[in-house]
């Protein structure tokens, strides 16, 4: 057949785009020649807002980037002012913090599979993602009130500390885990066709995703130990003994593994922080006004969706000079076109999706 | 968290490599809160970069900011400046690279170096009007090509303007 480009257009109201994401594609029949994401469509201006807040103003807005994990973007920040100011966190604030960011994980995993799934037609995964998902959202409503936007973590350390009843309730709902995932990874693991819609599709290496700047499940899916729990710890990981997940292949069904047995690790490190639990303050004493004289600082932690970092520059006043906030998605996102080139048309879909992408976060 | 390079060798040695290498280029350095900046005039700031990266295995470009010193800023000295947070993967040593700018003169672009300099940079155009020479296709990133402004400069209003876009 001769050769023919035709242009399509995908989004920004497609179910599959995970949020208003428009993508420019040519496809040669079925083949994808060239692909564009555009971007924007959710742009509010976080960035200038910042400048224009108190750091403890931030803190709640931070909930709205990536919305499935709210408590990473929290943390994340939060650990860059107290970089800034510097305010020392109690170690039991700090493992607090532990806990939450990896329940945080497990949801945004749980929740990533489910969609991913679906996105490939097993809709069942969905229902059994979520339905795990659930308990997780279920903890954060009696801690602080919230499910999505939990605003959790607090210049100092943690809203509130853990009383016995609240830890044993995480207990239970971390053991009826384990098996929820067994019933996932039964359900697709050995499945014909999602290792066909999955295997060999949307191949990246090492060194090229390092170049595009890839983070997250998506780089160690290359066979790349990049994990910055463990390069560069921060809130006492490096108390925890845990392993860091590793492919080989670089394709959508490796980021798959990785996600699910990450999830198994996160259950690991909360169950040996609430094993351990030191004993003192939940948080610091942290002046109501809070000025920090001039200085900068950039702080990065392994969120679920990837390297989140943000570079705060103070002024000496209570409103920052300038955030930069880094944004996973935003990064992982530029190699979705390097990813597809060459791929079917339809498999654009699963590989958008392995990237765990979260608009709110991309267009800040 | 040390305070003074002579406790941080790792980037103490990469100050002391890019000194060595150029010393014309490199007009000096702040390391505050564990952190090293290194300021790199304009002119050898391509050289620099790349130097980074194919010899001393600055794999990672982490991110690139902007930053807006604001309309008034004194004759002689550039309104702005881009960050260049580059990662040495191997022994994890992060160095932020600063460099002045202003409008008409933009800054040479980084994607030949790495490819995730290329929605960076178009962020930076989008957010500040910088140019960056050589960009394989530099537009806006977030805001509609028909939008006038730069949002992140500091003289650009927080409630917008009236008429908008």
């Amino acid at each position: 057949m001769a050769f023919k480009e035709i242009a399509l257009n995908m989004g920004p109201q497609h179910p599959s785009t995970h949020g208003v994401l428009r993508l420019k594609l040519a496809v040669d029949n079925e083949v994808v020649i060239s692909l564009e994401p555009v971007l924007g469509y959710l742009h509010r201006g976080m960035e200038k807002l910042w400048e224009n807040l108190t750091y403890t103003q931030i803190v709640p807005l931070t909930d709205r980037l990536d919305y499935l994990a709210a408590l990473s973007n929290n943390l994340g920040f939060v650990l860059a002012v107290e970089k800034l100011a510097g305010i020392e966190v109690p170690k039991r604030g700090q493992v607090l913090r532990v806990v939450l960011a990896e329940l945080q994980r497990l949801a945004s995993h749980l929740a990533w599979v489910g969609f991913q799934a679906n996105d490939i037609g097993a809709m069942s995964v969905l229902l059994y993602g979520f339905e795990a998902r659930e308990r997780i959202l279920d903890l954060f409503e009696e801690y602080v009130g919230a499910r999505l936007t939990v605003h959790g973590i607090r210049i100092g350390g943690v809203p509130r500390d853990f009383d016995p009843a609240f830890v044993r309730k995480i207990e239970r709902t971390l053991d009826g885990l384990p098996a929820k995932l067994r019933d996932i990874e039964l359900l697709l693991n050995e499945n014909r066709i999602w290792k066909e819609r999955t295997q060999g599709v949307g191949v990246i290496t090492a060194a090229e995703a390092v170049d595009f700047g890839l983070t997250g499940p998506p780089l160690r899916a290359t066979g790349t130990r990049w994990d910055i729990r463990k390069d560069v710890p921060y809130s006492s990981y490096e108390d925890f003994e845990f392993d860091v997940p590793l492919g080989s292949a670089g394709d959508v069904y490796d980021r798959y593994l990785v996600r699910m047995e990450e999830m198994r690790q996160s259950l690991g490190i909360v169950r040996q922080a609430l094993a351990r639990l030191p004993d003192g303050d939940f948080t610091a004493k942290v002046p109501r006004i809070l000025r920090i004289p001039p200085a900068e600082v950039f702080h990065t932690i392994e969120a679920p969706k990837g390297e989140l970092g943000f570079y705060i520059r103070s002024n000496g006043t209570d409103k920052p000079e300038r955030v930069k906030m880094k944004s996973p998605s935003f990064i992982n996102l530029m190699s979705l076109a390097h990813m597809s080139r060459g791929n079917l048309f339809s498999d654009v879909i699963g590989i958008l999706g392995s990237l765990d992408i979260v608009l709110g976060e991309i267009d800040k | 968290m040390p305070d003074r390079i002579a406790d941080a060798p790792r980037l103490e040695d990469v100050l002391r490599v890019l000194e060595g290498r150029f010393s014309e280029a490199v007009a000096g350095h702040d390391f505050a809160k564990g952190e090293l900046t290194v300021r790199v005039r304009t002119e050898r700031l391509a050289d620099v970069l790349r130097f980074l990266k194919a010899e001393q295995g600055f794999a990672a470009l982490q991110d690139m900011i902007g930053l807006d010193r604001g309309p008034e800023t004194a004759a002689g000295s550039k309104r702005f400046a881009v960050l260049y947070q580059v990662y040495r993967p191997a022994d994890r040593v992060r160095l932020r690279i600063s460099v002045d700018a202003d409008e008409a003169e933009g800054l040479p672009s980084a994607v030949a170096v790495w490819k995730s300099a290329d929605w960076a940079e178009r962020e930076i155009f989008d957010m500040f009007g910088l140019r960056f020479a050589g960009h394989p296709g530099l537009r806006r990133i977030y805001l509609d090509e028909a939008f006038d402004g730069h949002p992140l400069r500091k003289d650009f209003p927080l409630q917008g303007r009236s008429g908008g876009l």
